[in-house]
């Protein structure tokens, strides 16, 4: 292990490198599902087509879409640019059909109280569809974020650099430790990422956990 | 898009299919590494999938090990693995990394498949003297079945992407054209070997998707016309990232 407290510094840029990388396509990938899982859950015809695109597109091996991408977009393949646009498009992918799911399991008939109490279209989705689908939408993005995270360091092989830097450098230094870094650091940042997610999710969804407990009061009030 | 033709023009050249090092035999490495490897995970996930099922037990485990499967990234796991296991063992050692990419979805879809039952089906089983093996065989096993076959179809695709990347230690397969052409500069060679590779996996999901739709038991798919007021049921576990 002397050669992680030999290169902290070198672990520390590429941390924030990859980072930078994922969170963008993260945040971009959960702003641009959310109109998209709108659309295909609120339009049942277009839903399939958006699933079944977004679903190919998420078939596609990830070198093969780092190399594809450049030709059809015309930006250099070993941009950043690169990684983070292919990184949005399979998260992407996982969130559409998070935001549908979640949509879906908000309640018809709270929906329609919704309405009965004079709210509108928009108000509505922002006030009732949204935080009721929340617990879905964040599940998805959750395991939008973790493999994010992990899919990253594949920038590497397209000459982006990031933490997947560790796995190439290692194994061309044949240095085990290099290696076995870069791995414990891409999973330790994806699980840090995930536990402030779930923490986020806690304060802007407090009804979550509340909900058993509240039901439980209810059944009791209506006993007594 | 220039670039375009001329990978299609290097994709149709006779002479990239023949040859020790022609695209088929690449082709052929590539289904290879990823048949053996689902093959063995599925050997290993399956039965134990289905021991979580049946038993309502260990789901837990099986839940933990697929969040820790997915922090992890593959092409280090790649890495790390040729290293520990030395030069002379790297087909052993990608093997091993593509078998354990393969396991968490063949084991979410061996229990979900069987969580997804309807309860009262198996009771009834039970009730008119099934034993548990019969109620094993006969009620779970072919009503889990699309949903397990849901679970192959990504475990496939995820070794696929995976068995790409592992050209990169020298393994073949058809992330070689990609690998090699990086180093050499040449773009239409790298574009054709992606194409080849997202074709591959289209068609593989593409006949996957057929196998889920023929998994389904000619008794369930009258019984799910009568529910389409239920909630929507998802055909296949949660996504999993391709690599």
């Amino acid at each position: 292990m002397d050669w992680v407290s030999d290169n902290l510094d070198l672990i520390g840029s590429l941390t924030l490198d990859h980072l930078r990388q994922s969170v963008i396509a993260i945040v971009a990938g959960f702003l641009l599902s959310l109109p998209l899982g709108w659309v295909a859950w609120r339009y049942r015809l277009l839903r399939g087509w958006v699933i079944t695109v977004t679903g190919l597109l998420y078939t596609i091996p990830s070198l093969a879409l780092l190399m594809i991408l450049p030709v059809v977009a015309g930006y250099p393949a070993t941009s950043e640019t690169n990684l983070v646009i292919a990184l949005t498009i399979y998260a992407i992918a996982i969130m559409v059909r998070a935001v549908t799911d979640g949509l879906d399991s908000v309640d018809p008939a709270v929906r329609r109280s919704a309405t009965a109490v004079g709210y509108g279209d928009a108000r509505r989705f922002w006030a009732v569809d949204l935080p009721l689908a929340g617990p879905v939408i964040l599940a998805g993005l959750r395991v939008t974020a973790v493999s994010t995270i992990s899919l990253a360091t594949v920038g590497i092989l397209v000459g982006v650099t990031n933490l997947g830097y560790l796995f190439t450098n290692g194994l061309q230094r044949r240095i085990t430790a290099e290696v076995l870094a870069g791995i414990v650091a891409v999973a330790l940042i994806a699980l840090l990422i995930d536990l402030l997610l779930m923490l986020a999710g806690r304060r802007l969804m407090p009804w979550v956990r509340g909900r058993t407990p509240a039901r439980r009061s209810a059944a009791l009030e209506a006993a007594a | 898009m220039n670039l375009l033709a001329d990978a299609f023009a290097w994709l149709s050249a006779p002479e990239q299919w023949s040859g020790p090092n022609g695209l088929q035999h690449l082709l052929a490495q590539q289904l290879y590494y990823t048949a053996i490897a689902v093959a063995i995970a599925a050997v290993i996930a399956v039965p134990a999938g289905w021991a979580i099922g049946h038993t309502g037990r260990g789901k837990e485990i099986a839940v933990a090990f697929a969040g820790a499967a997915r922090a992890v990234p593959s092409f280090g796991l790649l890495v790390l693995l040729v290293l520990l296991f030395g030069v002379l063992h790297k087909p052993e050692a990608a093997t091993v990394t593509f078998v354990i990419l393969a396991i968490p979805s063949l084991l979410a879809g061996a229990y979900a498949g069987f969580e997804a039952i309807d309860r009262r089906v198996v009771d009834a089983a039970r009730a008119v003297g099934m034993t548990e093996a019969q109620i094993l065989w006969r009620v779970e096993v072919p009503l889990g079945l699309p949903l397990l076959v849901g679970g192959f179809r990504s475990a496939v695709l995820q070794v696929v992407a995976t068995v790409t990347i592992a050209a990169y230690v020298n393994l073949g397969g058809l992330g070689l054209p990609i690998i090699t052409g990086l180093s050499l500069r040449r773009y239409e060679v790298v574009l054709g070997g992606a194409v080849l590779v997202a074709l591959l996996a289209l068609v593989l999901d593409a006949l996957l998707a057929l196998a889920q739709r023929a998994a389904v038991p000619r008794g369930m798919l009258a019984a799910q016309g009568q529910h389409v007021t239920g909630p929507r049921r998802r055909l296949g576990p949660d996504p999993e990232p391709a690599t």
